[in-house]
């Protein structure tokens, strides 16, 4: 049995690697992929205290992370198709419209 | 000690190809570096006798939501590293945020090995007991997911269809 605290560390790692990459990089696609990563890595935390206390919510809960996670997605890249249809770039820096 | 060891190799494999997923300059690559990441959270899942979302966690993140990235990459064609980087200055400020956070988040973490003791027994990840749970109790929020993949299935269509024939 792994202790818990090392899940917790490698969640961390990764949770942080996915805002690096959103602070870091230009391409919504990359952003949004990173948004992923940061998904990804609550979910893990999610199933390994839900392990750790033999207790099923967490797991389920992460169930339906996955589902909205697929859910966002869909929606996500299709929006980020019609901006590209509209301004030819998934460069975030074009896309401030709503900035004041 | 077999399972400490494949913790760590499952661990070293998910942050390497992390960081390769937003330090590579082929949005192509770093598609497939994700991946490699999901398939190594998914070990960690079946490490943790999670054995039904491992099987859900393959089938959503590396069929489904990849293959729909890597269309989209395919259809904008965006494969070349044509991509503009940000200054080195917003560069530099991005890593410091992120050393930053991973500084909160592990002083946050600090206690976390004086928890309470695990318990025994580690059941309930199987597709059994957690189909048990998920149709008896989480029946409702269950039922009501399809409703939102309906809903998402619905906008997606419609934010996709070309501009002129929204105006018909």
């Amino acid at each position: 049995m792994i202790p818990i605290d090392y899940y917790l560390w490698l969640s961390a790692t990764l949770f942080t690697i996915g805002v690096l990459g959103v602070l870091y990089r230009r391409n919504a696609i990359i952003v949004f992929m990173c948004i992923e990563l940061m998904l990804n890595a609550v979910n893990l935390v999610m199933v390994a205290f839900s392990n750790y206390m033999n207790d099923a919510a967490g797991q389920v809960f992460v169930f339906f992370i996955m589902a909205v996670a697929a859910a966002e997605v869909a929606v996500g890249l299709a929006i980020l198709i019609m901006m590209y249809r509209i301004t030819r770039t998934t460069d975030i820096n074009i896309l401030n419209r709503l900035k004041w | 000690m077999p399972t400490l060891n494949l913790f760590y190799f499952l661990s070293f494999v998910a942050v390497l190809s992390a960081l390769l997923v937003v330090f590579s300059k082929n949005p192509m690559h770093s598609v497939l570096y994700l991946i490699i990441t999901f398939f190594a959270i998914g070990g960690h899942y079946l490490l943790m006798n999670a054995e039904f979302l491992f099987v859900v966690h393959i089938i959503v993140y590396a069929g489904a939501i990849m293959v729909l990235f890597l269309y989209v990459i395919m259809l904008l064609n965006l494969n070349q590293e044509s991509e503009p980087h940000k200054s080195t200055v917003l560069k530099f400020a991005a890593t410091i945020c992120g050393g930053l956070l991973l500084l909160i988040l592990v002083a946050a973490f600090k206690g976390a090995d004086q928890l309470p003791a695990a318990a025994t027994e580690h059941t309930v990840g199987y597709v059994k007991s957690l189909g048990m749970v998920l149709f008896t109790e989480y029946l409702l929020p269950f039922e009501i997911t399809s409703v939102l993949l309906l809903a998402a299935m619905v906008g997606a269509v419609m934010l996709g269809k070309p501009e002129r024939l929204n105006k018909g």
